[in-house]
């Protein structure tokens, strides 16, 4: 399967979903009118990823902004980790990195870690 | 008709507007004053968290009135003026103030009403719980909906929603929403 590079732009995070390395990246701003439109072929993706995966699945996540819309979407591309961990073919980890003093996203990890049941790791980063 | 700019001008300087915008709210829009917004921000030499909370809460906002105005097809003047909005943002000592104004349907006022009198009831915590109940849901959808843009604005400030309804005619009322986000966070 081919993997997704897509760059961000000043609504959307940049993409980086590599079958070969087990490596699921999302990174950015996610702040479109209509998410869905862009979260669909990600879902896809995952979709087509979950028949084959790597013994090691590594998703890293470090969000900026993202909005309601978005966190639906969000959440929908967790819930197909979930899916895919959930069938015991690979060793999965989602890390949520936050800004330190960014509360508001440290909170966010928190209601996905709380709604999913792929190990969870939220990591505190300086300032950029 | 005459207009008193001064007099526009006067009020909004009494007030501190920072931005202010009326008229059809489309996506590209939004994009333009999310990018003066920041710069602004960033001028203000803010605290990032500050930044973060009132520019999300900013997003949700004027993501709200693109939604809702989304909803309204135009096919006559009344109609075409119930696709535009106001919205304005301000700055005093202690907060920022987002104001939004749009039109909306005179039936759903009272459902309206009763979601964020609910909302305004809820503590912190309660907030969090709802949140994650409507963000777990299916009836949600990416589309908006489900009033998780409510919940998630009162959430991050940590203060009411203010509102008020005005009649316009039999179909038609004029919504306002006012949202504080203090910027005399405590350490």
């Amino acid at each position: 399967m081919e993997p997704i590079h897509i760059e961000a732009t000043p609504k959307t995070p940049l993409v980086n979903f590599d079958p070969l390395k087990g490596h699921i990246e999302l990174r950015g701003r996610s702040i479109p009118e209509n998410s869905l439109e862009f979260y669909k072929s990600l879902l896809d993706w995952l979709d087509e990823y979950g028949n084959d995966p790597q013994l090691v699945t590594n998703v890293e996540v470090q969000l900026e902004y993202f909005n309601t819309s978005s966190s639906k979407c969000i959440l929908d591309v967790f819930k197909a980790l979930e899916g895919i961990h959930k069938k015991g073919k690979t060793d999965m980890t989602i890390h949520w990195y936050y800004e330190e003093d960014d509360e508001d996203m440290l909170e966010a990890g928190g209601d996905y870690e709380a709604i999913v049941t792929v190990p969870f790791e939220k990591i505190a980063i300086e300032e950029e | 008709m005459d207009l008193d700019i001064f007099g526009f001008y006067d009020k909004m300087e009494e007030s501190n507007i920072l931005l202010s915008f009326k008229g059809e709210i489309t996506s590209d829009l939004l994009t333009s004053i999310l990018q003066i917004m920041e710069s602004k921000l960033e001028n203000f030499e803010e605290k990032s968290r500050t930044k973060k909370k009132v520019y999300n809460v900013l997003v949700e906002c004027l993501q709200n009135l693109y939604h809702h105005v989304d909803e309204v097809t135009a096919v006559d003047d009344r109609t075409k003026r119930a696709r535009t909005a106001i919205f304005m943002i301000g700055k005093d000592d202690e907060n920022y103030n987002i104001m939004t104004g749009n039109y909306i349907l005179s039936e759903n006022i009272d459902a309206l009403t009763t979601k964020m009198d609910r909302v305004n009831s809820m503590s912190i915590d309660e907030l969090k719980i709802l949140y994650r109940e409507i963000l777990n849901n299916d009836q949600f959808s990416a589309k908006g909906g489900g009033g998780l843009g409510l919940v998630d604005i009162a959430r991050r400030t940590g203060q009411k929603l203010g509102y008020n309804f005005k009649e316009i005619d039999d179909e038609y009322s004029f919504f306002s929403l006012d949202i504080k986000v203090r910027h005399k966070l405590d350490d």
